[in-house]
């Protein structure tokens, strides 16, 4: 079965890169449609039902998150991967929180963004090592950091930090599975519960954490 | 006529006694200045002339500006200045006295008037000069208590000068009603003009933020041209080697995300912090082998020299698994927790046997394990033939220095 893909990104000329790359390598994948919008992705997603929709932080209108605000409660069933140059962790975090399902940047290979499309069309989470520093950040314990009001939410379990470790020292699922002596359906169920806690937990307001952040 | 071009007359900044009119004159005709004071203090003598042109040059002739450079003054020349001035003050006295239509009673406090107007105007050259020194920042309001003192002295002297004269010429009843009349008629001019008020404010302001626009763009421009427009003529021309070309295209990447994102402030600065120190090892390992090292630093404290020993260390295992692994890409993770920083350098590489290292291959040994055990760290290396190798570098940090990272570097 292939999978459906969407691409959202103001630079026609990535697009194009992507649409020939995606093309090329692989029949797993179809490229259905493409915007260069909010407006546009916002009606495009809407027309042609993709199942992945690789979808850029940085545009003009409110960028990623304001599409996903605008398409997620209406086409629950769409999964978003976030790709983008962005460095700045309140972008990439904001967009996850917005609902989408992974992050990856602009320089992954080719073969590595079929990977990560077809993951996250299984409803599987797709963290980059970039992503999970950030997020490992996000969920650190130092002074100064915001309370926790609920335990379930605003802690990651020490499995999932050593998931997330390993994932931001380049890490692949299999490799993380024998590193830890357990199943890759096991790593991918961490992931999965990071990306959860990520989007709902409110321990860290999103303005004040890129400030309050990285010094231990 | 002279060959030598003519220059617009420019009141002196220096060597001034009231307002540097005299020097501007006497710059601009090319003669000596004490000749021009002499002329105006003869001139003031009949019936007030010099002073009138005096004001009148100072009204229209704009200062020197800031940039143009200026002879220092010279004591001895600022006395005989002061002595002309006091010497056309007493001459035009003495003349109103005996002869002319302008009698004592009326000389007198017009002189106080001029006093006081020639104070204010000094204070606005004054504002002026602040102007170019502080780049535009103060306006004349912005000036300090001294400026207000000064101008309300002046303005005080030329309302006594002016209202001794009224009251001497038509008695104080009259001049009530004529002052009546005369602060209806500005209150009225104020409230007519108003929306010209507001509007010169705003355009006053408008006019700033443009200019600031303007500048930061063109900063943003002057970078851009050093750096991307730079690169991109390089890449152009070195299009043939793709080895070269992803060097450049990569290091420009990370000069500009620096530039955008702010992370490093200065180039040549040695970083304070972990992650910055990190990124700048990976940046160079980037530029001398052309690969990329994917680098991720989860929290940050300031370098002590443990940690420097760790960032060098860790470098040292880029470069390694750069020459001797043969791939295209390096994993770079640091973490700083409260007791410790860990560093991993993970390549998925040929990988090697540790134990086969020939003796004179001394980089990992040395460079790695002895630097980091003199430190008080560890090392610990990961490989297999084939299965990449990651060195894992930990270093605990001292205790003082978890109080001093409490604060943000």
């Amino acid at each position: 079965m292939t999978v459906r893909v969407f691409l959202v990104d103001d630079h026609a000329l990535f697009r194009a890169g992507v649409r020939a790359e995606l093309d090329s390598i692989t029949d797993e994948i179809e490229v259905v449609g493409e915007a260069g919008s909010v407006g546009e992705a916002v009606a495009g997603i809407g027309h042609h039902r993709p199942d992945v929709v690789l979808l850029d932080v940085h545009m003009p209108d409110g960028g990623g998150a304001e599409v996903l605000r605008q398409v997620r409660t209406a086409l629950p069933e769409v999964v978003f991967l976030a790709l983008s140059v962005s460095d700045a962790a309140e972008d990439v975090i904001a967009v996850i929180r917005a609902g989408a399902r992974g992050y990856v940047t602009k320089t992954i290979s080719s073969q590595e963004l079929v990977r990560a499309v077809v993951r996250v069309s299984e409803g599987d989470a797709v963290f980059s090592p970039r992503l999970a520093g950030f997020v490992l950040d996000a969920f650190a314990d130092r002074p100064g950091a915001a309370p926790i009001s609920d335990p379930e939410l605003d802690l990651l379990t020490p499995r999932e930090r050593d998931v997330l470790r390993l994932l931001a020292r380049g890490y692949a699922y299999k490799e993380i599975a024998s590193e830890l002596f357990i199943s890759v359906k096991t790593v991918e169920t961490h992931v999965s519960s990071v990306l959860r806690k990520t989007q709902l937990s409110n321990r860290y307001e999103l303005s004040r954490w890129a400030s309050d952040r990285r010094l231990v | 006529m002279e060959t030598k071009a003519v220059e617009p007359v420019r009141r002196r900044r220096t060597g001034r006694v009231v307002a540097g009119v005299a020097g501007g004159v006497a710059d601009h005709l090319g003669i000596e200045v004490f000749w021009v004071r002499a002329a105006f203090a003869a001139l003031t003598a009949l019936n007030g002339v010099g002073v009138i042109a005096y004001g009148l040059l100072w009204l229209f002739v704009p200062q020197r500006a800031a940039s143009e450079p200026e002879e220092p003054s010279n004591p001895r020349e600022r006395q005989q200045a002061l002595g002309l001035v006091a010497l056309g003050i007493a001459a035009a006295v003495l003349a109103g006295l005996f002869s002319g239509p302008v009698s004592g009673w009326i000389a007198g406090p017009l002189a106080v008037a001029l006093v006081g107007a020639a104070v204010v105007w000094r204070e606005a050259d004054e504002a002026q000069r602040r102007r170019w020194r502080d780049g535009a920042k103060s306006g004349f309001l912005g000036a300090g208590r001294s400026t207000i003192v000064r101008v309300l002295a002046g303005v005080a002297l030329v309302a006594i000068g002016i209202g001794v004269l009224l009251v001497n010429s038509y008695g104080i009843d009259q001049l009530r009603f004529a002052l009546l009349a005369v602060v209806a008629t500005l209150g009225g001019v104020a409230v007519l003009t108003v929306p010209l008020w507001i509007k010169l404010i705003n355009d006053l302001g408008e006019e700033r933020r443009v200019r600031i626009r303007t500048e930061e763009r063109a900063e943003i421009a002057a970078h851009l041209h050093d750096s991307v427009l730079q690169t991109l003529a390089l890449i152009q021309k070195q299009a043939e080697q793709p080895r070269e070309v992803k060097r450049l295209a990569r290091g420009q990447e990370r000069q500009l995300r620096e530039w955008l994102y702010g992370r490093i402030v200065e180039d040549d600065s040695e970083p304070a912090t972990m992650s910055a120190a990190i990124a700048k090892a990976s940046g160079e390992v980037e530029d001398s082998f052309a690969l990329v090292v994917q680098q991720v630093v989860v929290g940050d404290c300031v370098l002590d020299p443990n940690l420097y020993a760790l960032v060098q260390a860790a470098r040292e295992a880029m470069v390694n698994a750069a020459k001797h692994a043969g791939v295209g890409e390096i994993s770079v993770y640091g973490e700083v927790e409260p007791e410790r920083v860990t560093v991993f350098v993970r390549d998925r590489g040929k990988g090697f046997d540790p134990k086969a290292i020939p003796e004179d291959r001394h980089g990992l040994a040395d460079s790695i394990g002895g630097r980091m055990e003199r430190h008080g760290g560890e090392v610990r290396i990961r490989t297999k033939s084939g299965e990449g190798t990651e060195v894992q570098l930990m270093m605990p940090r001292k205790t003082a220095d978890k109080r001093e990272t409490g604060a943000r570097a």
